[in-house]
């Protein structure tokens, strides 16, 4: 199977998907000539021309609203946020708009556009523009959020976000665009809401996604060698997410970690640890469920801070001993 | 500041003339005046209702706003797109709603256009391109980018008529839409219809200039300030509007100059304008009784005739109450449907 990277693998998927269907097109800022401030979108203006390349104004609330009216009336909008700190400029079209019509209408619209949200910390850009804000997300019914961590998952999830009738949130991260992986040629999809064991392991449960996903799965490299069975999780989907899987390896395991860059105050590790303590997994537990988090702080720009401020490899490995060796 | 200038219509001294120059035969204008009367009697059967405590949560009624609501309504074509704001209940009926439904959704029964998920604030009819009513200020401007890119791009025969009021006017999204839909030359009718008031605020008050027609024109949008309580002069500028939307040549803007008679909302005790001022509109400037005038004056209507049509009318309500009445609840059962497609 070819190699290619996380960026290349959306840019295939969007590509794919419009030469496929004359409804899906992509709107956003410095999309065309420029190929998008991640460069995920170069060559495609070129193909498709300015009418489904729709480069915009400085306006994410516009962008946003304007891909809840295309998908309401049959379009599929995938609309780009240039950074995922800017949905909160957009999160009226999004949360009152594109989550709600569907619902307010009595199931008579849907809203299929998928929101491109580039996320997290790791590149020096400081406060405003390195937040994880997908815990924010899916607080809101009506929209599904997605957060895949490899190329194989960018490129099947999000050919299945554009085929999804509803609203999905695409979170990236950006220190994952220039990651390799393997990816087939053409097309595939991988189901929105199921997750996949990346790791099989015996010992704890580790969930994650994202950048964090792969700290993870090195620190539990690293333990096996110590013969320390980690069993790492991806839901890469955080909403709907998948309680089967994770409560099945709880079950199996008896320990639970989870980790993510998102802060920890209302991130999402406390849902998946409350989905864990109402299902008949709870019994299984032999130590209490662990959160790794962000700091509750604003990204900084200092490296060494920002380095503080989310979850290293180093705190991942400590929490995951602490819990293999039964401290808490 | 607010300049005080006058309207772009043109006060007509023949009235038939004037409306058969617009296209608009007896029988239309009969029809005219008579979704006014509708819109009246229904908005008025719904506040009944609502006193009555039949009507759930909140009302925004539209009394006194007939004329923009069927003007605009009659100069687009079926089929157009329909993006409406949250007093919008003229607008939907001048667009053909079913009053059962409609009044079903009031009532918040599962025979509702909505099934009884949205109420008078939500209501739409999305098979029939009617993007429904919205809850937020400004939601309308939002959505129309959106429906007239993928107009523009099906190479569609529509345009996107976009209601809002005075104050989604000073809304970040008023300047964010009207910039997109210039660029794009997108086919959306901007349909203004200052009411004077956003809840309790004076549009003089609040917005640094007026009238609005001078921000459409800052986007290179032709705008007009036109008196929205004068349905003729509303029909003739939204059909220019809508054929210049239509014909390709981008946006148009049309500030409409109207009254609320009732408050914002339910909670309103209008403490923040006078009686005299509320009466002065009704006696003075209601656009039924003045086309209603016109249409006697020029022998369109004699006698009887409006007296009668208002008893249709008043059937026609009544049946669509009793139908609402007598249809089922939505079933809890049923409470966590349509979250997702």
């Amino acid at each position: 199977m070819p190699e290619i990277t996380y960026r290349e693998a959306i840019h295939d998927a969007m590509v794919e998907e419009m030469r496929r269907d004359p409804s899906v097109f992509l709107i956003g800022e410095d999309i065309g000539t420029y190929g998008g401030a991640f460069g995920v979108s170069q060559g495609m203006l070129e193909e498709f021309g300015p009418e489904r390349v729709v480069e915009t104004p400085i306006a994410e609330l516009g962008i946003t609203g304007a891909a809840a009216g295309a998908a309401m009336v049959g379009m599929r909008p995938i609309a780009e946020m240039m950074f995922s700190d800017f949905v909160l400029l957009a999160m009226e079209a999004l949360a009152n708009q594109a989550a709600k019509a569907r619902f307010m209408f009595g199931g008579k619209a849907t809203v299929p556009m998928v929101l491109r949200l580039p996320g997290g910390s790791g590149t020096g850009a400081a406060a405003q523009h390195s937040q994880s804000l997908e815990s924010l997300l899916i607080h809101i019914p009506g929209i599904k959020v997605v957060m895949p961590s490899t190329p194989y998952d960018a490129k099947g999830l999000l050919i299945s976000a554009i085929r999804d009738q509803n609203p999905v949130c695409f979170v990236e991260h950006k220190l994952l665009y220039k990651s390799k992986g393997e990816v087939p040629e053409g097309e595939y999809t991988i189901p929105i809401g199921v997750g996949e064991i990346k790791r099989p392991g015996t010992d704890l449960t580790v969930v994650s996604t994202g950048i964090m996903l792969h700290r993870c799965l090195s620190v539990a490299d690293r333990l096996a060698q110590e013969g320390l069975e980690v069993e790492v999780l991806d839901p890469r989907t955080l909403r709907p997410l998948d309680t089967e899987m994770i409560t099945a390896s709880v079950k199996k395991t008896g320990k639970l970690l989870v980790v993510h860059e998102a802060v920890k105050t209302g991130g999402w590790a406390g849902e998946v640890i409350a989905s864990v303590s109402e299902s008949d997994a709870f019994n299984y537990l032999d130590a209490p469920m662990r959160r790794l988090a962000g700091k509750d702080v604003p990204i900084p720009y200092n490296r060494l801070l920002e380095e503080a401020a989310v979850p290293q490899e180093a705190d991942i490995e400590a929490e995951m001993r602490a819990l293999l060796t039964n401290q808490y | 500041m607010t300049e005080q200038i006058p309207f772009d219509n043109q006060a007509t001294d023949n009235f038939l003339e004037k409306a058969d120059s617009l296209g608009l035969d007896n029988a239309r204008l009969v029809e005219m005046l008579k979704t006014m009367l509708r819109i009246r009697l229904f908005e008025e059967k719904a506040n009944e209702l609502y006193a009555l405590g039949k009507v759930h949560g909140t009302m925004h009624l539209s009394a006194g706003q007939e004329a923009t609501a069927v003007g605009t309504g009659f100069a687009v074509r079926k089929g157009d797109y329909l993006i409406n704001h949250h007093r919008g209940h003229g607008h939907f009926i001048a667009s053909g709603a079913d009053l059962e439904k409609m009044m079903a959704e009031f009532l918040g029964k599962d025979t509702g256009y909505c099934r009884g998920r949205g109420g008078s604030m939500h209501i739409a009819d999305v098979t029939s391109n009617n993007l429904g009513a919205n809850g937020i200020v400004g939601g309308s401007l939002q959505l129309a980018v959106g429906v007239g890119l993928a107009a523009k791009m099906r190479k569609e025969d529509r345009i996107v008529l976009t209601l809002f009021g005075d104050g989604a006017s000073n809304e970040g999204i008023f300047h964010e839409s009207l910039n997109m839909a210039k660029i794009y030359d997108l086919p959306i009718l901007y349909i203004c219809e200052n009411n004077q008031y956003g809840m309790s605020a004076s549009v003089n008050r609040v917005s640094a200039r007026t009238p609005f027609k001078y921000r459409a024109e800052a986007y290179n949008i032709p705008g007009y300030y036109v008196d929205g309580n004068d349905v003729l002069a509303v029909y003739e500028f939204a059909k220019r509007g809508a054929e210049h939307a239509r014909g390709g040549q981008g946006p148009f803007f049309i500030e409409f100059a109207t009254y609320r008679y009732f408050g914002h909302s339910k909670s309103d005790r209008n403490l923040y304008r006078s009686k005299e001022e509320i009466d002065s509109w009704r006696t003075h400037r209601d656009p039924i009784i003045r086309f209603e005038g016109n249409l006697k004056d020029a022998g369109v209507i004699a006698g009887e005739e409006a007296k009668v049509m208002e008893q249709e009318v008043v059937k026609e309500i009544d049946a669509a109450v009793k139908f609402a009445e007598e249809s089922p609840e939505p079933d809890v059962a049923t409470l966590e449907d349509f979250v997702y497609a």
